[in-house]
């Protein structure tokens, strides 16, 4: 008779896989307009950030709300801890935004690939950013400040729908000193405010661009596709042109499909795309 | 000191005109200072002129009662700011406020407007550089009545 042979051993994960979140307390949270809030968080398990690439995000639950795709919005270059700008503007990103200092969230990841900063050196770089879409290209533009002298002009365009709407107001005036040409606009005003109103695109004609610049571009996809023809207009084409997608990311490393689009998993091979490569996908209806 | 068709040539809206019609659309105009906060134009008034900013940044207003004045678009150096001077009944839709000290070229509407009578071309020149203005000023507008920065919009 044979003797049984004892089932094999199982693998052993000393490493929690990417699908298992890692708990992360809320160090302190800022609000910057009526439904957006900055928190910054560190790792229960070793008081630090994340190492993160300008452009990738992470998914993220707080107290069984279920979990959302959230870029990273802090600065690459100094990990040690982990900052998101979150809008309210469901369940789970209510849960969020609702958090205190001391709770502690889930979070996985960082996920995704990034803007394409290190390959943009040596160029003329525009930054066209709508609403909340600042947020994801926060990190861009901060690792380009830091590397200042890599890059020829540094072009900010930023559109949001109101004055009081507008994320990192007091770092605008500091961007702006430490090298980029920082345009901004709001959707609508009241005389309380002496800046330019206007949609964001118009002032792509007021940044004198030429087709030496490429671009990276974030925020409603409309806003995007308006951006990419606008650019088109400069010389800048959709080969030079990064915009950064948001679609149902669920589990964050390919394998589930919420996010397909065409043939991308945006999750695994973005969120970041060059504007020709995914414009056929994004311009078509009910997908 | 330049002439006003040396520095209107470089302007986007002039670009491309020959010189003499660009001397023709500068003998309409003359250089003007308006102080922050004062009126380029008001609603319901005659469109008698219209203006090419030079430096400075001007509001396109409608006043709202109740609510006051609502901006609808800013605009800088470079821009053209009035057309309904082109058009019949020749009335402003709309308030033209500096929203600080502009230095503007101020152009007479009637003078430009009987030299286009005489000289079609120039009239379809400028009829033509106007409406690129206007179709361009009406995709933004269409734009902004999207809200696109409301609810809907990404979470980060």
């Amino acid at each position: 008779m044979a003797s049984l042979k004892s089932p094999p051993e199982r693998e052993r994960h000393d490493e929690p896989g990417p699908m298992v979140p890692e708990p992360f307390v809320v160090r302190s949270k800022r609000q910057d307009t009526s439904d957006t809030w900055t928190l910054e968080l560190t790792s229960v398990a070793d008081d630090a950030g994340l190492h993160f690439a300008p452009g990738q995000f992470t998914m993220i639950e707080a107290g069984g709300s279920g979990e959302v795709p959230i870029s990273i919005s802090g600065d690459p270059g100094e990990p040690d801890v982990l900052v998101h700008t979150v809008r309210s503007v469901g369940l789970a990103t209510q849960a969020i935004c609702k958090a205190q200092p001391g709770q502690v969230l889930g979070v996985r990841g960082p996920f995704g690939n990034s803007w394409p900063v290190e390959l943009l050196e040596g160029r003329d770089v525009v930054v066209a950013a709508g609403g909340i879409g600042l947020a994801p290209l926060r990190p861009a533009i901060l690792a380009m400040i830091a590397n200042r002298e890599r890059y020829g002009r540094l072009v900010l365009l930023y559109g949001a729908r109101t004055a009081s709407q507008m994320l990192y107001v007091d770092e605008l005036e500091r961007w702006r000193e430490e090298g980029f040409e920082v345009h901004a606009t709001v959707d609508s005003a009241g005389p309380e405010w002496l800046g330019h109103v206007g949609v964001v695109t118009r002032l792509i004609g007021r940044a004198r661009l030429t087709a030496s610049f490429a671009g990276l571009t974030c925020g409603p996809e409309i806003m995007m596709r308006l951006t990419a023809l606008a650019l088109a207009d400069f010389g800048i084409d959709g080969e030079q042109l990064y915009v950064s997608t948001e679609r149902n990311m669920q589990c964050g490393i390919g394998h589930c499909g919420h996010c397909q689009l065409g043939p991308w998993l945006l999750c695994r091979d973005g969120p970041v795309f060059d504007w020709q490569t995914l414009a056929h996908w994004l311009q078509l209806r009910d997908v | 000191m330049q002439a006003l068709d040396e520095l209107i040539a470089h302007v986007p809206t002039f670009a491309g005109l020959s010189e003499e019609q660009l001397k023709l659309i500068g003998g309409c105009g003359r250089n003007r200072h308006i102080g922050a906060g004062e009126m380029l134009f008001a609603e319901g008034d005659p469109a008698d002129h219209f203006f090419l900013i030079r430096r400075g940044l001007v509001a396109l207003e409608v006043h709202a009662p109740g609510r006051g004045p609502l901006r609808i678009e800013t605009l800088e150096h470079g821009e053209v700011v009035g057309w309904s001077w082109l058009f019949a009944p020749y009335r402003w839709q709309l308030d033209a406020r500096a929203l600080e000290a502009c230095e503007l070229i101020e152009f007479d509407a009637a003078c430009l407007r009987g030299k286009v009578a005489e000289d079609h071309e120039l009239g379809y020149q400028l009829m033509s550089r106007f409406a690129a203005n206007v179709i361009s000023r009406l995709q933004a507008t269409r734009f902004q009545l999207l809200d696109v920065y409301g609810k809907s919009e990404v979470t980060a």
